[in-house]
């Protein structure tokens, strides 16, 4: 009796094994090979749940507003274009299977990249292996080790990303004449590298580093941190926080206090439409990078203002659960499809070869300004901008879609405020 | 005699198929996939061993699976240590880590054990977080060896290689790994050492008075799962080419290690496999079909099912049945 | 002197966080310590219970704390149902304990789902007026600043744990409930429906779940997987108290709450679960009922 039900059981495993490689083979066996008529396909894996989903809805919403866009001035080669993407829940494990179910699978013509490092990071060898562009989405420093003359991204921090991601806050807090920083980060990828670009920054000013220091996800209270800190009296306050983070030391600043004159720098989130109506007022004098802007001197990356009028619009109509204003990553999760698709109706034809020849040598005009590409796929130029939180009265959400809440302090040719002491805000 | 050995000749058979499958020029996304499927197959397995077998909850998987990894990364970054070098000495450093844990928690049972092993895996991922030499809290990327050899072999190249392609090699390692991991748990469940657990499982005071050697069974069952979680951790930076301390300790490990066994069944071999295998299977479809929170959803729900509707998993459900 | 300030003031931030600990933890000590019932799902439900409280402050503009309470009798009911399903399916069967941590960890990832398709993944905090302010002095010249956020946190904790623990020493429910978790046999000879006062001390378990959020909300940025975060914590700190001890509980979370604040002040903050954990292993290993538990370790 017992050998017939273990021969069932066994003939249950083989007939379960047979069942789970048919469908992992046969299922997604490849589609027809297509047709010149076909959509061209992008690819792409995007964090839709887990921690960097906030971020990574914002981003499909554009890159949907996107290919409207596209489709309707007649598409890619003539061809309509159709997105293909796959939730990598915020997981770098996930991605190496989704790009290669992308590319083996449906066959897309291009593949663009998930939101955030640590999810381009996994999905490099893949891309690397089949010769193909690959535009990366806010990632920081990828192309270092690969030095894949394929890879373009978007994140405006210069050719040496860690480093030209403060550098602008760095000019910016040159007016208080600062001799010593503390610094402050987050115990995670994105904040890290901000950090140490941030280290580099401070030692070519001659800065004296007093305080340098990480904290773990899981921080509740950051009282301690920020007493810590005060107590070597640094004459700035360098953060690279995540959201959770940020939100914590926006707070404990605001209950303890410090006398740094310029705090902030590196905090994610302080962009985000939710964190910013929740903090309101605790808000005012911190002085933070951030990519885009409703200042009036944004006016020189054209069309933006319109796509995040669209955005917004799209949200509330629609009623998605995304970011409600958008400012953070609509413009770039745009302009990242953007250039590949103005590459590959340049080049006329898809060779993946060609069309990053022509985006390496091509300065393009998107709606984040004149994008150029340097040797390694980053910006020749930095673009983060420094922006100083004023006058904010209430948690109202409408007062961050104004100008005037978050003033330009650097880059010089779009600023719209001067830089103040941190407590003369308060 | 052949009877006898029926087992091991269906491992070495399988071996060839995995063998077979990389020539074959398949579909690359089923290697991608395929590694997944195995590599939660091999997780279940090693887990099964203390955990089914002993009854003892591993909540710290992450915390082997972490060790393995950082090993892998700590050669690659000291002197680009070739892949299975890096996976033998991953698996002794988490087996070493398993008799360690063995060792300081023996007077501890039941959650207490499981809060241990977790409370372990969170100290573990702290020191990576502080350890700059493996990437720290940023993560770290790597760049596979282009040609690895062995034993003056071209393992991979386009042409003259044995595999065609680093993932392909990579899927026979981690199937090779799976097999092996199988056999271990099977020579266990059958032998003294599965025996002695099941008794440790059932009434630990009662098996010690019987004169069980529970101490040094428990030793040798941390040890085992442990290595055997340590080598699947360790070819993970391989396959992902960047690992940080949030993807190699995820707590993700922890569920669906002790997930797969309970859906499969805890009491004999074949449960983590089924498990792992659908579980990974199911797993590997939802992220390319559902695409949305629902996927986390089908998780939930197939776990609650399972441990209301089939007690006994898979195999406990299909004997009941018949 | 300045380390003196520093001591004093992380002394202080160490006791309150470890209020808010409490408030965490405290039900987990009623379902994990006295129960039994390993419920891994329950930071998240406190996460569901910040994001009730988050309603009711954003449209009603009802005060958190306030909120909290209001939304206790909802969580008081869902733990009635889900100990009335977990009894149903794994205790009279007597089932083991694995398969009732993997009910709770798909219950987690239910609940998670659910509170990502209602709110979205966004960060949600709270307003109220005693939120981002605090006050202080001057005492022999030292300056001390107490956030009042974390104080409202840690006397409604303080009031909780209290609260729970004289119910539960005083009255002849909290001694049944004891009972239960010693000898049921003797119980139902009483004349007493062990199951039903099992049913009613979970569900006052995960009742707490409703004022926990209003703190959590009230402490931290939410956001739906916010809660496993804290899974650590939380069993770490009903472990360390010992099960099954309601004061134990309370003294292990100001322990770990004051260790991570001196940590954070004096060693750099990103050591703190090193060290926090660390306690938790030596102290399970040189005494493994926790620090005020009571009988054998199962």
């Amino acid at each position: 009796m017992t050998r017939i039900l273990k021969y069932r059981v066994r003939v249950m495993l083989l007939a379960g094994l047979f069942a789970a490689a048919f469908t992992l083979t046969t299922a997604f066996a490849p589609v027809a090979q297509a047709q010149s008529k076909d959509p061209i396909k992008i690819g792409f894996s995007m964090a839709l749940t887990g921690a960097l989903a906030g971020g990574g809805k914002q981003s499909l919403v554009a890159m949907q507003i996107w290919a409207e866009d596209i489709n309707e001035q007649g598409g890619i080669l003539g061809r309509s274009v159709e997105l293909v993407f796959y939730d990598d829940q915020t997981n770098p494990k996930n991605v190496p299977g989704i790009y290669s179910k992308l590319l083996d699978v449906d066959k897309v013509d291009f593949v663009v990249s998930g939101y955030g490092t640590n999810l381009i990071a996994p999905a490099m060898p893949v891309v690397i292996d089949r010769d193909i562009v690959f535009m990366g989405l806010f990632g920081m420093n990828n192309n270092g080790k690969w030095n894949y003359e394929k890879y373009f991204q978007i994140l405006p921090a210069g050719p040496s990303p860690a480093v030209g991601f403060s550098s602008n806050w760095f000019e910016a807090v040159k007016t208080f004449k600062p001799k010593t920083i503390a610094l402050v980060a987050a115990d995670a990828e994105f904040a890290r590298n901000l950090k140490e670009g941030a280290v580099e920054n401070a030692k070519a000013m001659g800065l004296e580093i007093v305080y340098n220091e990480n904290y773990p996800p899981r921080t509740a209270d950051f009282t301690p941190i920020v007493r810590a800190v005060n107590a070597k009296k640094p004459d700035i306050f360098y953060i690279a926080s995540y959201p959770n983070g940020s939100a914590g030391l926006v707070r404990a600043i605001a209950e303890v206090g410090t006398d740094a004159m310029a705090v902030g720098g590196g905090m994610v989130g302080l962009q985000y439409a939710g964190l910013m109506s929740g903090l309101g007022p605790n808000l005012n004098g911190f002085l933070n990078y951030d990519f885009y802007v409703p200042e009036p001197t944004m006016n020189i990356y054209p069309g933006s203002k319109e796509l995040i009028d669209r955005y917004q619009k799209k949200v509330k109509d629609e009623g998605l659960k995304t970011d409600a204003l958008g400012y953070y990553l609509v413009p770039w999760a745009y302009a990242y499809v953007d250039i590949l698709g103005k590459a590959v109706n340049a080049v006329g034809k898809i060779d993946h070869d060609a069309i990053a020849e022509y985006i390496h040598k091509t300065k393009f005009t998107t709606v984040v300004g004149d994008v150029e590409f340097g040797d390694n796929g980053e910006w020749t130029q930095s673009r983060t901008i420094a922006v100083q939180y004023q006058g904010i009265k209430n948690n109202e959400l409408d007062q961050f879609s104004q100008p005037g809440t978050r003033k330009i302090m650097f880059p010089a040719d779009i600023q719209t405020g001067e830089v103040k002491p941190f407590n003369s805000l308060r | 005699m052949i009877m006898r050995y029926k087992f091991e000749i269906g491992c070495v058979a399988f071996l060839v198929l995995a063998f077979i499958l990389t020539q074959l020029g398949l579909n690359r996304f089923f290697f991608f996939a395929g590694f997944a499927v195995l590599q939660f197959i091999m997780i279940a397995t090693a887990w099964n061993i203390l955990g089914g077998y002993g009854g003892y909850i591993n909540f710290g998987t992450a915390g082997f699976l972490g060790v393995g990894s950082y090993t892998s990364i700590a050669l690659i970054q000291w002197s680009n240590v070739s892949i299975v070098p890096q996976i033998i000495a991953a698996a002794a450093l988490a087996g070493l880590l398993g008799l360690a844990i063995g060792y300081f928690t023996l007077r501890l049972k039941g959650v207490y054990f499981a809060i241990a092993t977790l409370a372990l895996a969170i100290v573990l991922e702290t020191v990576v977080n502080n350890w700059d030499f493996v990437g720290g809290a940023a993560g770290i990327s790597i760049l596979p060896t282009r040609k690895p050899e062995l034993l003056g072999a071209v393992i991979v190249d386009r042409k003259i290689g044995v595999f065609g392609n680093y993932k392909e090699f990579l899927f026979f390692l981690i199937a090779g790994m799976t097999i092996f991991s199988v056999w271990v748990a099977r020579t266990i469940e059958k032998g003294k050492l599965g025996r002695g657990l099941n008794a440790i499982k059932d009434n630990e005071e009662a098996a010690e008075s019987m004169g069980v050697p529970t101490l040094r069974l428990k030793l040798i069952a941390t040890t085992i799962s442990g290595a055997l979680m340590g080598a699947a951790g360790g070819i993970f930076p391989s396959y992902l080419t960047f690992i940080d301390p949030l993807t190699a300790f995820n707590l993700e490990f922890a569920v669906y290690s002790l997930a797969m066994p309970m859906i499969g069944g805890t009491f004999t071999w074949i449960g983590p496999v089924l498990g792992g295998l659908l579980l990974g299977t199911v797993q590997q479809v939802a992220i390319v079909t559902i695409s949305s929170e629902l996927n986390l959803l089908i998780l939930g729900v197939v776990l609650v099912v399972f441990v209301t509707f089939a007690p006994h998993g898979l195999v406990g459900w299909f004997m009941k049945k018949n | 002197m300045i380390i003196l300030e520093l001591f004093i003031n992380a002394l202080i931030a160490g006791i309150l966080l470890g209020g808010f600990f409490a408030a965490l933890s405290i039900g987990l000590s009623i379902c994990f310590g006295l129960l039994d019932t390993v419920n891994i799902a329950h930071p998240t439900f406190i996460v569901a219970a910040a994001f009730c409280t988050f309603i009711l402050n954003a449209n009603f503009g009802i005060d958190p704390i306030l909120a909290g309470i209001i939304i206790t009798p909802l969580f008081f009911g869902l733990g009635w149902v889900i100990y009335s399903l977990y009894y149903q399916f794994f205790e009279k069967t007597s089932a083991e304990a694995l398969r009732g941590l993997a009910f709770f960890f798909g219950l987690l990832f239910i609940t998670e789902v659910v509170l990502i398709i209602s709110f979205g993944v966004d960060h949600r905090l709270v307003n109220a007026a005693y939120i981002g302010k605090s006050f202080g002095g001057e005492f022999a010249g030292i300056s001390v600043s107490v956030p009042f956020r974390l104080l409202s946190a840690f006397v409604v904790a303080a009031i909780l744990t209290l609260g729970l623990q004289m119910f539960l020493d005083r009255s002849f429910f909290g001694r049944a409930t004891r009972a239960v978790h010693q000898d049921m046999m003797a119980l139902s000879l009483m004349g007493v429906d062990p199951v039903a006062i099992k049913r009613i001390a979970f569900a006052i378990g995960l009742g707490t779940c409703g004022i926990a959020g209003a703190l959590m909300i009230i402490v931290i940025p939410i956001e739906p997987a916010v809660g496993r975060l804290f899974i650590g914590n939380v069993f770490a700190i009903v472990v360390l108290g010992g099960l099954g001890s309601i004061s134990g509980t309370l003294i292990a979370a100001m322990i770990l709450g004051i260790a991570e604040s001196m940590v954070s002040t004096f060693f750099g903050p990103s050591w703190a679960p090193a060290v926090s954990f660390t306690i938790l292993l030596g102290v399970l290993a040189f005494r493994p009922t926790g620090l005020l538990g009571v009988g054998d370790t199962r």
